[in-house]
């Protein structure tokens, strides 16, 4: 299928694996639509990325399409404008999927999808502030409070930042099976041994 | 060649219907060889939690084979997985929910201390929020692992002082231990 000639809105991106395309956020849902009504029906995935606090656009959407008949993966992104508070127009009406999908991009990175039915986190407490996926947002967490207030009475409990102790946990493959546990390369910063402030 | 047979067992002609022993060793005996789980399964631990539900490892060889999945009904969380700072609220309201004496086991190493997931979304250690009796280390912990633990949870209910307990619980209820503070 030649996109470009049928779809005049949308724009061809360089991509090694398949067909990717840049639609404007204004035209999503009717491209969406059209392109549904093309044989593209099934949405495979959806989700977002965070270029960089630097970068612009800062975030993007993405859209994983199938073609069971021409047996054809599709991608569009969607560069939101705003740095802050991007928004982007919900395809939920074009594809039901997408509904959660859309919760879960929104609850990480904090991207508002227009005309949702149901705009909350997913996976965070509704309470949560922060954006975990956003580049901004340190790997080991923030420390905040408990939304629940009859468990903090009774437990203390508190969100605590977990210290990541100098990265991912890696894995040595030589010495004793007792030394080779995954862990944090440097553990200068651990729940006993608070973190240095530069 | 037969012989004559020999009983060796209580004989009550000689030793009469009593037996005597502690009310706590009485009460303690019940109590561990009758542990009514709360399978507390939030992660790939459930999956080796109803493993040794299952015919080959057989948790019914001591006394647990009654998972119930009502708080009210079992007397020892088995917090099998990953609890979420999101998740961590229904396990304590759960743990809050068993009516003593209520023990809890930390299966698996997301459950003792958070295990690999160090992130903004995982309560390191569910002993943060309930007073864990046994941790069972692994990831997830063989099923062998586990049994083990409740083993040693059976030895622990063993030496615990019942009695004393009931009766300070009768004279101030709020003396239970309610979780790390």
């Amino acid at each position: 299928m030649n996109f470009e000639e049928i779809f005049s809105e949308l724009k061809r991106k360089e991509a090694k694996d398949c067909d990717s395309f840049i639609c404007e956020g204004k035209d999503l849902v009717n491209t969406l639509e059209a392109l549904k009504a093309k044989g593209y029906e099934m949405l495979i995935d959806l989700t977002a990325i965070d270029h960089g606090v630097e970068a612009s656009p800062r975030f993007s959407t993405i859209y994983h399409l199938l073609s069971l008949g021409e047996k054809n993966y599709l991608r569009i992104s969607v560069d939101c404008e705003a740095r802050e508070e991007p928004v982007v127009p919900s395809v939920v009406e074009v594809f039901p999927a997408a509904e959660w999908h859309e919760r879960e991009a929104f609850d990480m990175f904090g991207i508002k999808f227009e005309n949702h039915p149901d705009m909350r986190r997913i996976l965070m407490w509704d309470e949560y502030e922060h954006f975990p996926l956003r580049k901004d947002f340190p790997l080991a967490g923030i420390e905040s409070e408990y939304p629940e207030q009859d468990v903090v009475e009774r437990t203390d409990l508190k969100v605590k930042a977990a210290p990541m102790a100098g990265g991912p946990f890696v894995a040595d493959t030589a010495g004793p099976m007792s030394q080779t546990e995954p862990m944090a390369k440097d553990q200068s910063w651990t729940e006993s041994k608070p973190k240095k402030e530069a | 060649m037969v012989t004559e047979q020999q009983d060796y067992a209580y004989n009550s002609k000689i030793e009469g219907e009593v037996v005597v022993s502690k009310a706590d060793a009485v009460i303690n005996w019940v109590r561990s060889h009758s542990v009514w789980p709360m399978p507390m399964g939030l992660a790939c631990c459930a999956i080796e939690l109803m493993g040794v539900g299952a015919s080959k490892f057989d948790i019914a060889r001591f006394g647990m084979e009654v998972m119930r999945f009502s708080p009210r009904q079992s007397d020892c969380m088995i917090v099998a997985g990953t609890v979420t700072y999101k998740m961590a609220q229904a396990v304590r309201r759960v743990y809050d929910q068993m009516a003593e004496p209520k023990w809890v086991v930390a299966m698996g190493a997301c459950a003792s201390t958070g295990g690999m997931y160090r992130s903004y979304a995982t309560l390191q250690g569910v002993d943060r929020i309930l007073p864990v009796d046994i941790y069972v280390s692994g990831c997830p912990p063989r099923p062998e692992a586990l049994l083990d633990g409740m083993m040693r949870l059976q030895d622990k209910i063993k030496n615990e002082k019942s009695l004393y307990q009931m009766k300070k619980g009768r004279e101030d209820p709020d003396h239970l231990p309610t979780g790390p503070r």
